[in-house]
């Protein structure tokens, strides 16, 4: 028995080896003194000095997160009321339109991106307006909504439905009964699904590269323009800043994630001990 | 109706957050939409032009012409200036998508070397201004395959294993026909095909087609032999001194970057100043000291604060250029032939 306890373990080892090893090779090459990606040839932080004076980098993060900010805030209302009216409809639909709701998820980005982009340019056209920030934006919007649809649903339904009508008993108007009652039960639901977007934005390349149009550029989009010339160590120290706070994120999801899950579990115990 | 308030002021926030993204910071001057190869630019140099001419720059980055040319074609985008290389300017030239420069809007031009003004790609000098040039050479270790000074060392068998070779189809294509003494731009397809024929005998000897990875294969000794461009194996030659770089006997390919105005552009003064700002030698030598090409301006030649050797490297004499040829366009079936060539060729 213990023998197959151990082999499990080296298989875990293993498999943590093969996500990780090219991501720490990624962070040790960072702090490499040359441009060098094969010879160490000593430690610096150059990099990362000359990463916060490169101009168009800087600028590009700016856009990627402003980007990613203003898209994951805008998608979590659009998505949140979008999961209450889906909560609410009947069985009959709301089926097929979660179903709709999933494809954007499934969907190759490369599909998404080009429709958006063909649907951009053919808008423009009759309306005057070119790609640019506000269409990359849009873009963004739009395949992040139904990542808060997901991560609010489940939420929804683990709602008492009673709440909401003793909220309303108690004379709480229909609005003051989403703030005050509905809202605050899934507010973790929301706020997971905004980590989640907000990732997925800065993540996303694909999708950006068609929407951006000609006077924005966001940072993977930059970071792919560079392989031309050999990839300066600046992307390797942007990386591993960007994978640093991806990774806090995540640990953060984590956690509240569990920590919700022991507060439920607390509170089922409380309630079968009142019964 | 109290509980419309507050739908009301969520959706004028929604409303300010669009309008404040949609009206991007006004500049006294306007915008310039600079569209760029990727590391190509001393960044500082843009900051430098915002404030001394309160144009504001947007400033988009590619990866290779054809990227850049598909961009442009696909629509919905606005750029003013464009760096594309010299085959693609010709391409754009005959495609009818540059506007003509109006010099008197560039006196910078003056400091561009006569050298490098009239090249094949633009014969009339109407549409371009060269950004940075450069040749393609033979990057060697001497102590594993000797001495080169041919085209044949990429060919040879006794270097088997340890040759490089260009990962795109018009510079592997353009070295076998300078080998057979071909021009680069031939649509000949007898020579076309004993280009092809040269480079399929090649295939077994390779360690690999690459690109940026022929940095480290070769700082590393991995590999031993390769063609690249003369400006990168600067770059190559400080962390591995034992390289050593030649033009071959049967010369070699130069390339151009050249700045270009695009038909459509909204902001053609301003577009006109960047390009003038850019030739300046003080931009220039900024310039060139980043990227570690070759500067057009002819001032950064006696100017450049590097030593002999790299200056070598960097401005090869006018017979070893004579014997160089810049890509041109070719036409639509001879690119067709490329592409199924080069496609039977990698598989």
């Amino acid at each position: 028995m213990k023998k197959k306890y151990t082999g499990g373990r080296i298989f875990t080892a293993l498999t943590y080896v093969f996500l990780y090893a090219p991501i720490i090779v990624l962070i040790v090459f960072s702090f490499n003194s040359t441009k060098s990606r094969t010879i160490w040839s000593g430690f610096t932080l150059n990099w990362y000095k000359e990463l916060f004076n490169d101009n168009l980098i800087m600028s590009s993060l700016q856009t990627t997160l402003t980007v990613s900010v203003i898209a994951s805030v805008v998608a979590a209302v659009i998505g949140t009321f979008a999961a209450i009216g889906f909560y609410n409809m009947k069985k009959k639909w709301r089926g097929p339109l979660l179903t709709v709701n999933n494809i954007p998820v499934i969907n190759a980005d490369i599909i998404t991106g080009v429709s958006l982009a063909l649907l951009f340019i053919s808008a423009g056209a009759a309306l005057g307006f070119q790609l640019g920030f506000t269409t990359l934006l849009i873009a963004h919007i739009s395949f992040d909504v139904p990542y808060i649809i997901l991560s609010v649903m489940p939420k929804l339904y683990q709602l008492d439905r009673n709440l909401f009508e003793a909220a309303q008993d108690l004379g709480c108007t229909w609005f003051q009964t989403v703030y005050k009652v509905i809202i605050p039960e899934i507010l973790p639901g929301i706020i997971n699904g905004l980590l989640i977007a907000f990732t997925m934005s800065v993540d996303d390349f694909v999708i950006s590269y068609f929407t951006a149009g000609s006077s924005v550029q966001t940072l993977s989009m930059t970071i792919y323009a560079m392989t031309r010339r050999r990839i300066s160590p600046e992307i390797n120290a942007i990386s591993t800043l960007l994978f640093a706070v991806v990774l806090i994120l995540l640990v953060i999801v984590n956690m509240r994630e569990s920590r919700q899950h022991k507060v439920e579990i607390k509170k089922e115990k409380m309630l079968k001990g009142l019964v | 109706m109290k509980k419309t308030i507050p739908v009301i002021i969520c959706a004028v926030m929604l409303l300010g957050l669009f309008a404040g993204c949609g009206g991007s910071s006004k500049t006294p001057n306007g915008v310039v939409n600079v569209y760029n190869w990727g590391e190509y630019i001393d960044t500082n140099l843009i900051a430098q032009f915002e404030s001394e001419t309160g144009i504001k720059v947007n400033y988009k980055t590619f990866e290779s012409n054809e990227q850049m040319y598909s961009v442009l074609k696909q629509g919905g985008v606005s750029y003013d200036v464009i760096i594309p290389s010299d085959y693609m300017i010709s391409r754009l030239i005959s495609e009818d998508m540059l506007a003509a420069i109006d010099f008197n809007n560039v006196p910078n031009y003056s400091l561009i070397d006569d050298s490098l003004k009239n090249e094949a790609y633009d014969p009339d000098n109407l549409y371009s201004v060269p950004y940075m040039w450069g040749t393609t050479g033979i990057i060697y270790d001497p102590a594993i395959v000797g001495e080169v000074d041919s085209w044949e060392a990429l060919f040879d068998e006794k270097n088997s294993g340890n040759i490089l070779m260009f990962d795109n189809s018009r510079d592997a294509m353009g070295i076998a026909l300078k080998y057979l003494g071909y021009s680069i731009n031939t649509t000949d397809e007898t020579e076309l095909n004993k280009a092809y024929e040269l480079l399929k005998a090649q295939k077994p000897l390779l360690q690999g087609y690459v690109m940026d990875q022929i940095f480290d294969k070769l700082e590393s000794g991995e590999a031993a032999i390769g063609p690249y461009y003369a400006g990168d194996y600067l770059t190559m030659h400080q962390d591995n001194p034992n390289l050593k770089f030649c033009i071959p006997k049967e010369g070699s390919i130069v390339f151009v970057d050249a700045m270009c105005v695009l038909k459509d552009a909204q902001n053609k003064a301003n577009a006109e100043a960047f390009i003038n700002f850019m030739s300046g030698t003080e931009q220039s030598m900024a310039n060139a000291e980043f990227i570690g090409y070759t500067s057009p301006n002819k001032e950064v030649k006696d100017l450049i604060d590097v030593d002999d050797f790299t200056k070598a490297i960097m401005y090869p004499d006018v017979a070893t250029l004579a014997n160089c040829e810049a890509y041109i366009n070719l036409p639509q079936e001879t690119l067709d032939y490329y592409d199924s060539m080069w496609v039977k060729l990698k598989s």
